[in-house]
């Protein structure tokens, strides 16, 4: 009861990364308030799945396999998750903010009145006081301990807001893979493993959406994995722009990442975003071009080790956390780049 | 056999440009200094619900937004590009809602438009960026969703077959009608407005709009009815006072701040070829870069 909850998300029966960032999540969560952490896996042929889970520091895994439960749907889903949290309790509940945590999320949500807060760039356990009505009509001021504090840019990312569902249980958030960590506990933690009776939690009739067709690869690019980003923005300026960009990247061996501002405006795909509704990423060095430094934008880089910021405005807010601050075009300065990479590196 | 189609549509605030004074001193978003747009995602619903209609001679679509009566705006819009009518859910009580209690609203104006087969809207909305509306609407009407939708393939009033966006690649699905659909930015984009129809609904208004007008006016709107918006409020909509606005929704923010970056101890260069050489070596000598 009262247990911090993670819905890991699987692909045949391998637990996507972000399910584990959550896990590492929720295990200090659940020491700050010190419950237990529990998994819910929902699929297909999730014999020995615990072993990619458990290791994360993981007290109980709720199993739910049948040959219906993948590939993913809506219905069924929804179903094991809300029949167990109804018996369970949850005070807290974590999904990824993928595309099957955006369905499912909103759903469990509804079915059991609870508040979700999505892509939560910071979790964090706090108290709140809020403003209530008694039962003489009077508004008085009510004391929560332990609330979780969902942090997450809003507004195009003008601001940081924090978010507590004080009175509604379980308290859900979303967060985007790469924006937490991901660190195994340990390998020889005990945890239990509890497979469900699907059938009591998912009535047949749940099963209305059929996948006819399902292609799914590899990403095509290896933002979060890489070294060196070279990233443009709106200051860009076109589709064509950022072919210098991939020339660039190509001579230092970096990957191209994007701004959302260049990414509306149809310059580059939307695989290659960086920030709060894209991809976090950590790479040693983020040459930033042309980016102003939205804090959607700043949420998924600021961890990089060096910022280099190429921008033509020499007050633009990433000038703020860039440790090299180029004053100048992106048609100026990368043709520089390279041709200084190339007469100097070996 | 024609479909009852319903699009969701929301006015937003035009997040992709923020400037300094869309916040006020309190904190609080202005939303004055921003302009306000049909939410970019509901316009390409609209495209996918008009080509249903194309397809399917007798269809109609009822376009449904929730908001300030300004958000009359997008039904406007909506019917200039093929729509047939608009619904307003517009009410104090209403405001200060989160997802679930504004999922809860327009389940209920959806419930009292009544009839349909299908519910169209956008993805996710540029304000909030949550995704969470479409299916918790879904599930507040008890019916299923296929959400990422990037275009209706087949659409009967038994079954629909879409292709969506999922994580690293695509799927087609398969689902029951009634249902609701979301869409996402990769669709079609929406077609223009007709000019036909840009003359015939130029004048459409709200109830409210109507009743403030002069009685001559007023005979204009008499003699023309598909000039009339409908305009419900939280009585019409047969609303639970628990479940919407502030006190229907779970979530409280709890502060909000802008942020402030300390500042780090930079190097500020030039555009020159020096300063640029002098960086390329730095990089390569400590092994950065190289």
């Amino acid at each position: 009861m009262n247990n911090v909850f993670v819905y890991c998300e699987l692909e045949g029966n391998k637990v996507a990364e972000v399910s584990q960032e959550l896990l590492t999540k929720g295990r200090k969560l659940a020491n700050t308030l010190g419950v237990q952490l529990e998994a819910v896996c929902v699929g297909a042929g999730l014999e020995g799945v615990e072993k990619q889970i458990i290791p994360y520091g993981v007290d109980k895994v709720h199993v739910f396999d049948a040959p219906g439960l993948f590939p993913y749907t809506s219905l069924p889903h929804t179903s094991a998750v809300v029949n167990l949290f109804k018996e369970e309790l949850p005070q807290i509940c974590l999904m990824g903010a993928t595309v099957i945590g955006r369905d499912l999320g909103p759903r469990v949500s509804s079915a059991l009145h609870s508040g979700l807060t999505a892509d939560c760039t910071q979790l964090e356990i706090g108290e709140f006081d809020m403003n209530v009505k008694n039962e003489a009509g009077e508004m008085v001021k009510k004391h929560y301990e332990n609330q979780l504090y969902q942090i997450r840019p809003a507004f195009g990312g003008s601001i940081i807001a924090t978010i507590v569902n004080p009175e509604h249980r379980p308290q859900m958030a979303t967060v985007r893979e790469g924006v937490m960590k991901m660190e195994i506990l340990d390998e020889n933690y005990k945890g239990e493993v509890i497979r469900h009776d699907v059938d009591k939690y998912v009535p047949v009739t749940d099963y209305v959406v059929k996948v006819l067709d399902r292609h799914v690869e590899a990403a095509k690019n290896n933002l979060k994995g890489a070294n060196i980003i070279v990233a443009g923005g709106y200051g860009v300026g076109s589709a064509e722009g950022f072919n210098l960009l991939f020339e660039f990247a190509k001579e230092i061996h970096a990957e191209v990442g994007a701004s959302r501002a260049a990414v509306d405006a149809g310059w580059i795909d939307h695989d290659r975003q960086i920030g709060q509704t894209g991809v976090t990423v950590r790479p040693k060095v983020y040459i930033a071009c042309g980016i102003s430094g939205a804090i959607q934008h700043i949420a998924g880089m600021k961890e990089a080790g060096i910022i280099i910021s190429i921008n033509s405005d020499p007050n633009a807010p990433i000038n703020q956390i860039a440790d090299y601050i180029i004053t100048g075009t992106i048609e100026e300065v990368l043709p520089k780049f390279i041709k200084y990479y190339k007469k100097n590196s070996k | 056999m024609g479909l009852k189609i319903i699009v969701l549509a929301k006015q937003v605030p035009d997040t992709r440009n923020v400037g300094p004074d869309a916040m006020t001193p309190e904190g609080t978003v202005n939303r004055a200094a921003l302009p306000a747009v049909f939410n970019p995602e509901d316009l390409n619903a609209l495209e996918q619900a008009l080509r249903l209609k194309d397809a399917n001679p007798g269809s109609t679509i009822t376009m449904l937004t929730m908001g300030l009566p300004k958000a009359t705006e997008v039904l406007r819009e909506g019917l200039f590009r093929g729509a047939d009518k608009g619904v307003l859910l517009t009410d104090r009580a209403l405001g200060g809602a989160d997802t679930l209690a504004t999922s809860y609203s327009l389940a209920q104006a959806i419930k009292k438009i009544g009839d349909f087969d299908i519910i169209i809207g956008g993805r996710q909305a540029i304000d909030g960026d949550t995704a969470q509306v479409g299916p918790q609407v879904a599930e507040k009407l008890g019916l299923t969703q296929i959400t990422y939708t990037e275009e209706i393939l087949e659409c009967t009033k038994e079954k629909i077959v879409a292709r969506r966006h999922i994580d690293g690649g695509v799927e087609t699905v398969e689902g029951p009608m009634p249902i609701v659909i979301t869409v996402n930015g990769s669709a079609a984009p929406c077609r223009s407005r007709n000019i036909k129809l840009v003359m015939k609904y130029k004048n459409a208004k709200t109830q409210q709009e109507i009743d403030a007008l002069e009685e001559e006016q007023k005979a204009f709107y008499a003699e023309r009815p598909y000039l009339t918006i409908t305009q419900w409020g939280a009585a019409d909509i047969d609303a639970d006072p628990n479940q919407i606005g502030k006190a229907g929704s779970p979530t409280n923010v709890k502060a909000v701040k802008s942020i402030v970056f300390k500042a780090k101890e930079n190097k500020t260069l030039t555009a020159s070829d020096a300063d640029i050489e002098g960086l390329i070596v730095e990089l390569i000598e400590n092994n950065t870069i190289g």
